[in-house]
């Protein structure tokens, strides 16, 4: 019965993950290396690579910061009622919930040239829909849970007394936080980075409606890999994939180091 | 330095922590904050601190009012509860941290600190980091963190909570040491009657958010100004109705004067032992327990149970003897006042002079 079970898992994970992987590998080389450095070196891909190299780093970037602060703010603040945390609380978790499909649709209605707002920026010359702006708010609504869940329970179980502790020593905001709260969250803060470097290179639904998917432009490399397999381009499109898969693996490597680091603390 | 606190309110939401507290505390003194758990005597410390805001009075450290310096400016030191000791730093930079943040140059706080490594104990555990230490020596780096840049007052809160018992003892007499010598005006909130007594020069008994009485340990000890610091002070038996027991009968309309006996006010014995034997009463032992040093002697009278203490010099009685009980004092009060007295019965009505 119970290698039965394994069995199945064996069986499972194979269908599941390394079979898909296997396939993009062939597909990818299916015209041999020349084949799979011409996927990669096309221009639209090496576009569309960079775009979502840069959507990674500025999304990073902002989710890291607004992330710990609203950890912070959440925790800590006393100015700010419990109702109110808890409300805000609840937002936080809001694109968990929300289909980042809909998340982007909901960016589009707001901030798209048909609305009010979208109109004012575009009269000014900046344009946020079907343009970078958009991909990175988009990625943002989508990444904004990761950071804030990652480091609201390591400020709580720390607590605020050390950090009380300090200010009664002479020390303020800042240097409070650099020496005293920075070393307890790095681990929880590194960690929240990778996650939400995983979620934004691989981010799909949601930078898909916003960017219009214009190539050369606004195109990213999972959008890339859509129109691909869609113009039955598959070796370009397993080329692309696979750079993707083997940025996650190295992410998936990456993590587990920091989750080691993050228990041992 | 001098420390004055008056009329301070706080609220927490609906419940009213600190009620209408003042005091006053002269320089050099070390003070005991003492009640029970929730009755608003962290609070009170943490609005020293400038931790906490308080709704209303005024704080004046030096004849400065501090209400709206944040707890940085106020040159104070503070213990917490669970030391708070930063973790991922060193015994020597937990110290050192103050120093640093003041931006006091290197060989300064090179010496500072090792000084008060020596003077807590901690030589040899520098380089150890908070998890490697033992719950006292924890203890001993909080207080060493908050004394390095030499406040003005120091506080603790509820410094001995979290070390076993025979530690504590240690660690008490030697923060008492510690704070002599270094003699800085020191406030501690402790909910132990024994630790108050033991190490502060001075009580102030708190109780639900009020301040009941301050005053010398001793002086609390004998004259309790109200109910509740008779009944948390020391051990008691509570009587109902005072006039029930002999030689307490009060002058005026009594039924509803209550009264205090500590164990130590009352003598139980063979009725030969007893000078004034007219003042004493008919008990029955109900219970003994050996205490060590002395025995426990729970006894009743009409009713009452009553607990006391008697020597092991003296002879030793049994569960069920008839024995003399003689109550010398009570502390007797009503809902309008408090007051302590005497056995009346206990002066001879009749002297005889030889």
């Amino acid at each position: 019965m119970r290698r039965l079970w394994i069995g199945l898992t064996y069986i499972v994970f194979f269908l599941l993950i390394a079979a898909p992987l296997g396939k993009i590998i062939s597909n990818a080389f299916s015209q041999g290396l020349p084949g799979f450095r011409d996927a990669l070196t096309r221009p639209e891909a090496l576009h569309a690579l960079m775009m979502t190299a840069l959507v990674v780093v500025t999304v990073t970037v902002l989710n890291t910061v607004f992330g710990i602060m609203t950890a912070l703010y959440l925790v800590r603040a006393e100015w700010l009622s419990s109702r109110l945390k808890n409300l805000l609380n609840s937002i936080v978790d809001l694109p968990y919930a929300v289909s980042p499909v809909i998340g982007g649709l909901m960016i589009v209605l707001l901030l798209g040239p048909d609305s009010a707002l979208g109109a004012v920026f575009e009269h000014i010359g900046f344009n946020i829909v079907y343009a970078f702006p958009g991909m990175v708010i988009a990625t943002l609504f989508v990444t904004f849970p990761l950071m804030v869940r990652e480091v609201m329970p390591v400020l709580q179980e720390i607590g605020g007394q050390q950090e009380e502790a300090a200010s009664t020593l002479g020390a303020y905001g800042w240097k409070t936080f650099w020496k005293v709260t920075w070393p307890s969250i790095q681990w929880a803060v590194t960690y929240g980075v990778i996650l939400t470097v995983a979620r934004s290179l691989g981010e799909f639904g949601a930078v898909l409606v916003v960017s219009g998917n214009i190539m050369n432009k606004t195109q990213t490399a999972t959008t890339l890999v859509y129109q691909d397999v869609e113009n039955f381009n598959v070796t370009a499109a397993g080329g692309v994939a696979l750079v993707l898969a083997a940025f996650s693996v190295g992410l998936l490597l990456l993590m587990e180091w920091s989750k080691k680091r993050k228990e041992v603390r | 330095m001098h420390v004055e606190v008056r009329g301070l309110n706080k609220h927490f939401g609906n419940f009213h922590a600190v009620k209408d507290v003042s005091f006053e505390i002269t320089k050099g003194h070390l003070i005991g904050l003492l009640g029970p758990s929730g009755g608003g005597k962290t609070s009170i410390l943490r609005m020293l601190a400038g931790l906490e805001t308080p709704d209303a009075g005024e704080i004046v450290f030096h004849g400065q009012v501090v209400n709206n310096l944040p707890p940085q400016e106020r040159g104070i030191g503070f213990v917490f509860q669970n030391y708070a000791l930063f973790k991922h730093m060193t015994v020597y930079d937990n110290i050192a941290f103050g120093l640093k943040v003041k931006k006091a140059n290197k060989s300064f706080i090179r010496d500072r600190v090792m000084e008060l490594v020596e003077l807590t104990g901690l030589k040899g555990f520098e380089k150890r980091y908070p998890q490697q230490l033992s719950g006292g020596q924890r203890q001993r780096v909080a207080f060493a963190r908050a004394l390095a840049p030499e406040p003005q007052l120091l506080l603790l809160d509820e410094p001995f909570a979290a070390i076993d018992a025979k530690i504590r003892q240690e660690l008490r007499s030697w923060l008492r040491e510690l704070i002599e010598r270094v003699g800085i005006t020191s406030i501690f909130v402790t909910h132990d009657q024994d630790e108050a007594i033991e190490v502060a020069d001075e009580i102030m008994i708190i109780n639900q958010g009020r301040l009941e009485q301050k005053g010398t340990p001793w002086d609390i000890y004998k004259e309790p100004k109200t109910t509740f610091v008779a009944t948390f002070i020391g051990e008691s038996t509570l009587i109902e109705n005072a006039a029930e027991l002999k030689g307490f009968k009060p002058a005026e309309d009594s039924r509803s004067t209550k009264a205090l006996i500590r164990p130590e006010y009352i003598e139980v014995g063979d009725r030969q032992e007893f000078k004034m034997a007219s003042a004493t009463e008919k008990g029955i032992v109900k219970h003994l327990q050996f205490r060590g040093s002395e025995w426990l002697v729970e006894v009743e009278v009409n009713g009452h149970k009553l607990v006391t203490y008697r020597s092991l010099e003296k002879e030793t009685l049994q569960v069920g003897q008839e024995i003399a009980v003689l109550v010398h004092r009570a502390y007797l009060f009503n809902d309008e006042r408090s007051w302590i007295q005497e056995n009346s019965l206990k002066e001879d009505p009749m002297p005889v002079y030889i």
